[in-house]
């Protein structure tokens, strides 16, 4: 595949975001986790610097691989008191689009909503928007960097943000 | 018969000193009359955090936030002078500016049309010639706040015209502001870009407790310990010290409520003390950082800088924590059982590119509402505030840990939680 082609169909996208979802709404976090390539990073940016680098902003999650791999660690941990017992979500993915490939990386967008449920809590919804770099590690599509954007102004009555998103 | 004279928030603080006990009333975190009273107490007379001087670079940059329940506008006028407006028209109270920062030539009430200047005069009022007199320019600006001062960049207000200056007002916790910028060559500090703004639902006194609570690292932060251990850490508790950490840390009492813990360094700063976590390739780095960090302050106070831990409490509600990143935390309460969250990440204006990147990298570690050990403080906090329901079954909190201690208190002691208290309950008291 040559640069500026489409190295994925949309059908085949929307399956990894639907297996994805699928898999962290049941906490599958270990087979969540082989979605993932070796070297793959995960962000949520600040509410207020939405497009900003991590390198040089305050991120809300900016993890590499090996701080990745301690957080699912972490999230199966019964200490992880934020998401103990875990949340229940529900994840809602659209308006899936296929972007130009960027070498072997395949830029991916979707929107989201995830309804996030705790006991005697108030429901809190995050809504956004994905923008990840998918790349093919022996034929199947993998997360290279998976980037959650949140719409809110600033998380606010969200507070924090524990869970995968 | 009632004694008049007694202020209605007499009694929450319970000192013992024979039976060596320390107690706050719970209804001190549910109560809305206490709310109202630290509104005047404490917000309407302490010195207030506003901002960071670095936050407004050029003239006409400024921030709008919410300063001790204020709308104000924090702004560099053209003359370059640093201010705090209050963010309300002065004809008929809309709020001027709207947008959260920027760069402003004029703010422009949208409701009339009045314009305001960088330094909050009056620009233009459309169809002045219907008031008997030309509107006065500088009287009818946006109203400054009584009180503007700064200590090396951190400006705080106050709506007390009458306060003491902010130095003497910030006593002993000039020390430990000096201990942060000293890891800058020029002393010049900065905010960087990117905010966490969240809230918590509990009383922001908790968040005061808990930022400088060393008493709950291991329970509430096992999986961030974990984390450490996992990274090749040493977090093996010493059999001598008694002690929950491998720390000879300290609790301080800094004057007018301030306090700090002061704790030796195990993981990690970035000015300057290299572990395993930053990787091989910032060894280098972090050395050339410590040489001259030795060089200019010697190697006594280099080591003070760099190689100790210090979270601090400026009274009521400025938290400064010196740790594996500096991180600047202010809070409000919104009601008496929610308080709104606004943290930033400080370092040296000469970092580099990659010094920058591991500063922020550290901090996302253990802070923020997206790092490995806040979520679960505000956990912590939150069902501490569910607890307080029964607040007038299960009366009181206790915080009596080294009470019978007459030499120092240590980081897991509660010696400079009471210190909070006791200012609180000397304020408060005073309340009628
Ligand atoms: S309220 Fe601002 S111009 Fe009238
Ligand atoms: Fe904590």
């Amino acid at each position: 595949m040559s640069q500026g082609e489409v190295a994925a169909t949309r059908a085949e996208v929307e399956d990894l975001f639907y297996l994805e979802a699928d898999l962290l709404d049941n906490w599958r976090l270990d087979d969540w986790m082989k979605l993932l390539a070796d070297d793959a990073s995960y962000y949520v940016p600040p509410n207020d610097k939405p497009d900003g680098d991590h390198r040089f902003t305050l991120f809300t999650i900016a993890d590499d691989i090996v701080r990745l791999r301690e957080r699912i660690i972490r999230l199966k941990d019964p200490n992880c008191h934020a998401e103990y017992p875990p949340s229940h979500t529900r994840r809602l993915i659209t308006n899936v689009r296929v972007g130009a490939s960027e070498g072997d990386l395949i830029p991916v967008f979707a929107n989201f909503v995830i309804y996030r449920y705790r006991r005697a809590e108030p429901p809190r919804v995050f809504v956004g928007h994905y923008r990840h770099k998918l790349k093919r590690v022996g034929g199947s599509l993998r997360f290279f960097e998976r980037r959650a954007i949140l719409d809110a102004e600033e998380l606010g009555a969200l507070g924090s943000v524990s869970f995968l998103l | 018969m009632l004694d008049q004279t007694r202020s209605n928030f007499h009694g929450m603080v319970r000192e013992d000193h024979s039976a060596m006990t320390f107690s706050v009333k719970r209804e001190v975190f549910v109560s809305p009359e206490v709310f109202e009273g630290e509104l005047r107490a404490l917000f309407d007379s302490c010195w207030i955090y506003v901002g960071h001087a670095s936050e407004l670079r050029n003239p006409g940059d400024f921030k709008t936030r919410n300063v001790a329940g204020r709308p104000i506008i924090f702004v560099r006028g053209r003359d370059g002078e640093v201010r705090a407006l209050i963010n309300s028209c002065r004809h008929r109270g809309a709020i001027v500016c709207r947008e959260r920062e920027g760069n402003a030539r004029q703010f422009y009430c949208m409701y009339h049309g009045w314009t305001y200047q960088p330094d909050g005069s009056v620009k233009s009022v459309p169809g002045e010639d219907a008031y008997a007199k030309p509107i006065d320019k500088k009287e009818m600006g946006l109203m400054p706040v009584p009180r503007l001062e700064h200590y090396r960049d951190f400006y705080f207000l106050n709506f007390d015209r009458d306060a003491v200056d902010l130095k003497t007002y910030l006593a002993g916790a000039t020390k430990y502001i000096d201990l942060v910028t000293e890891q800058s060559p020029s002393g010049k500090m900065e905010i960087i870009s990117g905010t966490q703004e969240y809230d918590i639902k509990a009383n922001w006194k908790l968040l005061v407790e808990n930022s400088v609570d060393d008493y709950h690292l291991i329970a509430t932060h096992a999986t961030w310990v974990n984390y450490m251990r996992n990274s090749g850490v040493n977090m093996t508790q010493p059999k001598d010290s008694g002690l929950l950490l491998p720390t000879k840390g300290a609790g301080k009492d800094l004057g007018n409520g301030h306090l700090t813990t002061d704790n030796p360094n195990y993981r990690g700063r970035p000015v300057a003390r290299w572990i395993s976590l930053y990787g091989e390739d910032a060894k280098a780095d972090i050395d050339a950082i410590r040489k001259e960090l030795v060089t200019r302050l010697g190697e006594k106070r280099a080591a003070r800088v760099a190689d100790t831990n210090r979270n601090l409490v400026v009274f009521p509600n400025l938290v400064i924590n010196d740790g594996s990143s500096v991180t600047v935390r202010n809070f409000y309460p919104v009601s008496a059982t929610e308080m709104r969250v606004t943290a930033w990440a400080l370092g040296p204006v000469e970092e580099t590119e990659a010094q920058r990147a591991r500063r922020l990298h550290a901090f996302l570690t253990f802070y923020g509402p997206g790092g490995f050990a806040t979520p679960d403080d505000v956990t912590a906090l939150e069902s501490a505030q569910a607890g307080y329901a029964a607040w007038r079954d299960v009366e009181w909190n206790d915080l009596s840990r080294g009470m019978a201690k007459n030499d120092e208190q240590t980081n897991t002691d509660e010696g400079h939680l009471r210190t909070f208290w006791r200012r609180w309950r000397d304020l408060m008291e005073k309340q009628t």
